[in-house]
């Protein structure tokens, strides 16, 4: 086969070969180039075909050959190398450059990339947006869930819902947080506080708190001559520096003001004797009058007074004598010497003027000021009430601390004493807590005492009516035994005295307690019963043989006839009823006597008959489906079989027990009174599933009549409450104390508009 | 009353002037109260006979009182206020020495709850289970309230207290009178009335005012306390009972043929013709309906407030003459003369429950304003007190010398009993215990056999008519001794009257919900709920609250064959069953368990025993 192949492809070789060789005009050169070419080409395949023969794949060896053989302007081709032309290669230039690499990285990575999916069809982005959306829709809304939880559980809402409601404080904290704001009122209050008076503390006025650290009379009136005495010197003192003020004279003034120099040298002499800085301080204010004296022109000749003096100078000695002097007093004061006359003179006037007021008022004051409360009245007490107005709860500490500094600022010798009686009054409270703590649980026994006293004395009544009825029965029903009487009636003291011992002992603590009240009711529940039962014990044998019927109502716990007939003690009365009677009413009596004879047993015969009668008559019926004559024979005299009524008969299913099953003397009716029925609820209310659990949330009546009127306001509150003439606007994250929904909810929102909007008129039903 | 000097204890001596002035201005409450012991204070002043005597309101409390209201005392709680005073301080700086709520006394409240917690609740959902828990709280809280308004009952009742070995039953009216003050001391009075023979009497619901009417026709109406007649007036007919309706402004008055109603002028507004032969008659104020016992056997309801004939029962028992109402339930209670005592409610045709009280035939029946204890006397000449809480048993019995043939309540649970011309009064130990029978309370021997009798309501007053005409007897301890205003004010104007009875109409309760139990309305009725249940499914054709059946879940490789899945589905209803069983045999076991009598063992010849 495969040699009529080659055979075949060496054929159409020679036929090329032959069209090949056809003249062909203008290309000569080409065709030349080309013939060559092609018999290149045919020589290869050629060789190909024959190594393919031995039918291996020979590796391809790539052969080298000459690069203008295989580059040509046309045409790319990979001959040669064994590879498939890569896109890269075509741009690798001789030489690499950097700026190519940059093209080359972003062809591969376009080449990595896959081909691009189909895109899917508009159902399925739709869907896919959908889920989305809902999930962050979802996400977003799922911060409302506390709040709808809360607002259907709240008791009451009111709409407009409001941001929140201030809780209601008590007065005294609103009136601490209150602040003037409105001129009057910043007014009073600026008047109050410059008298310091109170504004939030009513209880003492810093007059009244100094009351209390008042001073003895003698120390008060010694205190106020003394402030009379200060008062008069100012005033005398005033008087005079106005008169001396007042005199005219130059002279005068002259001489007292060279007195005052002299004087004050004097004292400067002193100063710096005794005291070197405060010398200095004069001496400074010395320097500074000398610096002023530069500045001016006082005494440089060139006032009015001075140029008119020069102009006489020349004839009158006087004058120039004047102006000498007047140039040498500014040398003088220009001169940094110390000693300065004319500097000295002004100082001491001004400090005559300061002096103007009396030492001895500033020293008072000054004392004032010191230990004396009576003029107390110094910034700390304000800065003290402005505390206590910023916090009034730590106010009376503060008082305290106060009181108690002053006290102390008073007599630092009842310092210690306070002390002493603080640590005692630590001590008592100390030991009132114990004491306390201690009686607590005394208190509580002696509830418990009087309690199981109680109860002592309850059992006591309970065991004396036992005995009672004992001594009674035993008088009557001579025909019993005493032993066994007196066996019976033993128990009761037994029980009791246990009681009486232990109980007082016993008690502590509060489960002991609750014990101690289970036991009591047990014990008092276990003490009528043997009493029932020795009753019972008792009248049975009395009956027995007189009552044949007895055997069947066995199983009644109470027996009919004995509740009947049992005798019971007479009443002891002071004042027995007159016998003597209307006659029809003593015929009556007497009819009554004779019908007591006879009808006793009727009476309780008629009655168990009524009420079996009753019980037969509420009993659910059987029913009978048996045809007679059906599958047998029938007529007159013929019954049914018993197999076949056996079969066809349905029973009722068994009602529930009469109420009055164990209640021989009495009747029940069970008949269901459709009336009332038609009043009670019929049907569950949503969350509750069994209907004694609706029943207990509505035990409570809520009617005034039942109830206080708060409590009736409170339980007839109406679950929403809309206030008239407001608009109710959707709920906003913001009421609820939320942020405003964040710019991410948005898109989602408008990208599926309609289920938020169903989502959103949820929100509003909340 | 003269008081202890208290112990001086803060106040300083006197001497020390300079440290009197130093202290610190004692504020009233800083100062440490001195508690007044009880046993500080004499009692008060006894009168010659040694025995303390309270028959009107006394209007100081006692001590006793005080002492059975609070019976915990805050000790505990008293100090650690003291000790750290600046936490409770407020803003004038003066301490609340009594801070927190006030407290309630446990036993107070406790009064006031209904929830009863004894009932086991089945498993409920957390839902409801937050319903539930609202409720209750509701209920602790209304009830704390309430207990707290007790407060506001400032009256106390009045005792009659007999020195050690003393009988209370040996003194006498006159004793009395002469002990109490005037105003109480006019209470007790006689009509003497001999002409128109025994008389029946009844008292306004309010307490107010008094209506009596004589066997011979004679009927009277007036402010008993002032004294003042409103009418008086011969019917001219023989008056069998008679009886105020709502107010005092209408009057029943069961005659000779028929039932007559008038006003407080004496004017006839009716003649109920269908009730006729009436013997007694009882007015239910909370229904509005007046109840008469007829001689031909018939108990008729009539509205009074739209004058219609509720209901007429048969009592099929002859003739009716005794008969009372049970406060609490509105229920009637009609003696007969076969020794039962029926209970009647107009909603049923048949007596609600039969109750064999005596042998012979019943002659008074009365009923506690609790509803709790009836009291009954026979011509068996005992008396006889039931329990009427569910089992109908004697809780104690008496014979007396000659029977009782009138009982009568009072609002307070005392019990009077009307034997011929003498009236026995017994008391029980406080508001809601039955009367003891062991010893009279009082006695009191009048001057005619008694024909009717009745406690008035709010005054420690006992009024017995009689064959010589109207007693008013002092009791002390009889009344409540608190009135509500807005229910029934003794000092009501007319215009507050007015109003009261357009409230008490629009309150009115229907004759229909007259039943044994009234807590029972309620209550779910459940039948009609299971029907309603029954029908739904009917419709539905599903039961929509159904567990729902086992549902296979499908599986992969094959494994959710048909068979398989069958398969499964019976494996969990076999289960279910096998459950079913065991539960019925657990039942089973148990209710063998009960019946056998622990006592004997079994023998080989039990086989034997017929």
């Amino acid at each position: 086969m495969t040699a009529n192949r080659l055979a075949e492809s060496l054929l159409a070789l020679s036929q090329q070969e032959e069209l090949a060789d056809l003249p062909k005009d203008y290309l000569l050169s080409e065709s030349e180039d080309e013939g060559d070419n092609d018999g290149e080409r045919k020589h290869q395949k050629l060789l190909e075909a024959i190594s393919s023969l031995d039918g291996k794949n020979r590796r391809k060896l790539a052969e080298r050959s000459e690069a203008s053989l295989k580059v040509s302007e046309f045409n790319v081709s990979s001959e040669g190398s064994g590879e498939k032309l890569v896109l890269a290669d075509l741009l690798e230039p001789v030489k690499t450059s950097s700026s190519l690499a940059t093209v080359k990285k972003q062809l591969s990575r376009v080449k990595s990339k896959k081909t691009v999916e189909l895109p899917l069809n508009k159902e399925e982005i739709e869907r896919i947006h959908r889920e989305v959306a809902f999930n962050k829709t979802a996400q977003v809304l799922s911060k409302w869930d506390p709040v709808v939880l809360k607002n259907r559980q709240a008791e009451q809402l009111v709409f407009p819902l409001e941001k929140e409601e201030p809780a209601i404080a008590p007065i005294e904290h609103v009136l601490s947080g209150w602040k003037a704001r409105t001129p009057l009122e910043q007014e009073i209050f600026n008047l109050l506080h410059k008298n310091k008076q109170p504004v939030t503390d009513p209880l003492l006025t810093p007059v009244e708190k100094a009351s209390l650290r008042a001073m003895s009379l003698e120390e008060a009136k010694m205190r106020r001559a003394e402030l009379q005495r200060a008062r008069a010197l100012q005033s005398y003192y005033e008087a005079k520096a106005r008169r001396e003020k007042k005199i005219k004279s130059k002279k005068y003034h002259k001489v007292v003001k060279k007195g005052k120099a002299k004087k004050a040298l004097k004292e400067f002499e002193q100063l710096r004797k005794v005291n070197p800085a405060a010398a200095l301080e004069e001496l400074e204010k010395i320097e500074k009058a000398r610096m002023m004296e530069r500045m001016s022109l006082k005494h440089q000749n060139s006032g009015k007074w001075a140029k008119s003096k020069a102009i006489m100078a020349k004839y009158d000695l006087e004058a120039r004598q004047a102006m000498q002097e007047q140039l040498s007093k500014n040398k003088e004061l220009t001169q940094k010497l110390q000693v300065a006359s004319e500097s000295e003179e002004e100082e001491g006037g001004t400090e005559v003027e300061e002096l103007l007021v009396p030492h001895v008022v500033n020293e008072v004051q000054m004392n004032v000021d010191g230990p004396n409360p009576w003029m107390f009245r110094s910034c700390t007490s304000d800065t003290k009430e402005a505390a206590t107005q910023e916090d009034p709860e730590q106010l009376p500490e503060l008082e305290a601390h106060g009181v108690s500094e002053s006290e102390g600022e008073e007599r630092p010798m009842a310092e210690e004493e306070i002390l002493l009686r603080e640590f005692e009054e630590r001590r008592s409270l100390r030991k009132r807590s114990e004491l306390s703590q201690d009686a607590e649980p005394a208190g509580s026994q002696e509830t418990i005492d009087s309690g199981s006293q109680e109860v002592l004395s309850e059992l006591r009544v309970l065991s004396q009516k036992l005995k009672e009825n004992h001594q009674s029965r035993k008088q009557k029903a001579s025909s019993e035994g005493t032993i066994p009487q007196v066996q019976r009636e033993e128990p009761a003291p037994e029980e009791e005295e246990p009681l009486l011992l232990q109980r007082p002992e016993r008690v502590q603590t509060l489960e002991e307690l609750e014990e101690l009240g289970k036991e009591e009711c047990f014990q008092n529940k276990e003490l009528p019963r043997p009493v029932l039962e020795e009753q019972q014990s008792e009248r049975t044998p009395n009956n027995r043989p007189d009552a044949p019927k007895e055997k069947k109502k066995k199983e009644q716990m109470i027996d009919l006839q004995n509740l009947l007939t049992t005798q019971s003690p007479s009443v002891k009365s002071l004042a027995v009823p007159t016998i003597e009677e209307l006659e029809d009413e003593e015929e009556r009596n007497h009819r009554q006597m004779i019908k007591e004879a006879f009808a006793g047993d009727d009476v309780i015969r008629d009655f168990l008959k009524e009420k079996r009668e009753a019980v037969e008559a509420s009993k659910p019926k059987d029913v009978d489906l048996t045809l007679p004559g059906w599958g047998e024979w029938g007529g007159v005299g013929l019954k049914p079989s018993a197999k076949k009524r056996r079969r066809f008969l349905i029973k009722a299913p068994e009602g529930p027990p009469r109420k009055d099953k164990n209640l021989p003397n009495v009747i029940i009716s069970e008949k269901r009174n459709i009336h009332a029925a038609a009043h009670q609820v019929q049907v569950l209310p949503y969350p509750f599933t069994h209907h004694r659990q609706f029943e207990r949330t509505i035990q409570t009546p809520i009617g005034s009549t039942w109830n206080t009127q708060r409590a009736f306001q409170k339980l007839t509150t109406p679950k929403v409450v809309t206030k008239p003439g407001h608009i109710i606007k959707p709920i906003k994250a913001e009421d609820v104390g939320y942020q405003s929904s964040s710019r991410s909810d948005l898109p989602v929102i408008q990208r599926n508009p309609k289920r938020i909007t169903t989502r959103h008129n949820k929100e509003e039903k909340l | 009353m003269e008081t202890a000097p208290k112990p001086g204890k803060d106040v300083p001596p006197k001497k020390d002037k300079l440290q009197t002035k130093r202290k610190k201005p004692r504020r009233y409450w800083e100062e440490e109260t001195v508690p007044t012991t009880a046993g500080a204070s004499p009692g008060p002043p006894r009168n010659k006979k040694n025995r303390e005597l309270r028959p009107q309101r006394p209007k100081n409390a006692h001590i006793l009182k005080k002492s059975r209201i609070s019976k915990k005392p805050q000790v505990p709680k008293k100090p650690r206020e003291w000790k750290n005073p600046e936490s409770q301080s407020g803003l004038s700086g003066a301490q609340d020495p009594f801070p927190g709520p006030a407290p309630v006394p446990v036993e107070v409240g406790q009064k006031f709850c209904r929830i009863d917690k004894s009932r086991k609740l089945p498993h409920s959902k957390a839902k409801t289970r937050s319903r539930l828990e609202v409720a209750e709280a509701e209920e602790e809280e209304t009830s704390i309230k309430a207990a707290r308004s007790e407060l506001l009952l400032a009256e106390e009742p009045g005792f009659l207290e007999g020195e050690d070995g003393e009988d209370t039953a040996k003194i006498c009216q006159a004793d009395i009178v002469e002990a109490v003050d005037i105003a109480s001391a006019a209470k007790h009075f006689d009509l003497n009335l001999r002409q128109f023979g025994p008389y029946r009497l009844n008292y306004s619901r309010t307490g107010r005012h008094l209506a009596f009417g004589g066997r011979r026709g004679h009927v009277a109406a007036l402010d008993w306390v002032t004294k003042k007649l409103m009418c008086e007036i011969n019917v001219m007919e023989a008056v069998r009972d008679i009886r105020f309706l709502h107010s005092e402004a209408l009057l029943a008055v069961a005659q000779n043929r028929w039932l007559h109603i008038y006003d407080n002028q004496g004017i006839e507004l009716h003649c109920i013709r269908r009730c006729d032969r009436v013997t007694r008659l009882e007015f239910l104020p909370f229904h509005f309906l007046l109840a008469t016992a007829s001689e031909t056997g018939f108990l008729t309801y009539l509205d009074v407030s739209v004058g219609k004939i509720v209901a007429a029962l048969n009592a099929r028992a002859g003739r009716l003459d005794v008969m009372s109402q049970n406060p609490y339930n509105a229920v009637i209670h009609l003696g007969h003369s076969n020794g039962t005592v029926s209970l009647w409610s107009p909603a049923m045709k048949e007596p609600l429950a039969k109750i064999l009280c005596h042998r012979g035939g019943v002659r008074a029946v009365a009923v506690d304003s609790t509803g709790t204890y009836m009291a009954t006397s026979g011509l068996d000449h005992q008396l006889k007190i039931f329990d009427l809480r569910g089992t109908y048993q004697p809780l104690s019995t008496r014979t007396l010398p000659h029977g009782a043939g009138h009982l009568a309540f009072s609002q307070r649970g005392l019990l009077v009993a009307g034997m011929g011309d003498v009236v026995n009064i017994w008391a029980g130990q406080g508001k809601a215990s039955p009367p003891s029978l062991e010893q009279p309370y009082l006695t009191h021997r009048l001057s005619g056999p008694v024909h009717g009798l009745q406690f008035c309501p709010f005054e420690d007053v006992l009024g017995v008519g009689h064959t010589g005409g109207i007693t008013s007897m002092l009791v002390p301890g009889a009344s409540e001794p608190n009135f509500d205003g807005l229910e029934s004010n003794p000092y009501r104007s007319r215009k507050q009257r007015q109003e009261w009875e357009v409230k008490a109409l629009l309150e009115k309760v229907p004759a229909e919900l007259i039943c044994l139990d009234p807590r029972a309305l309620a209550e779910v009725d459940v039948i009609s709920l299971e029907q309603g249940k029954k029908e739904q499914i009917e419709r539905l054709g599903y039961d929509p609250q159904a567990k729902a059946p086992f549902q296979p879940k499908p599986k992969q490789k094959g494994r959710s064959s048909t068979a398989s899945l069958v398969k499964r589905k019976r494996k969990v209803m076999d289960e279910e069953h096998r459950d079913k069983v065991r539960q019925s045999l657990q039942q089973q076991h148990h209710k063998e368990a009960k019946a056998k009598p622990t006592g004997a063992r079994p023998s080989a010849l039990d086989r034997f025993v017929r």
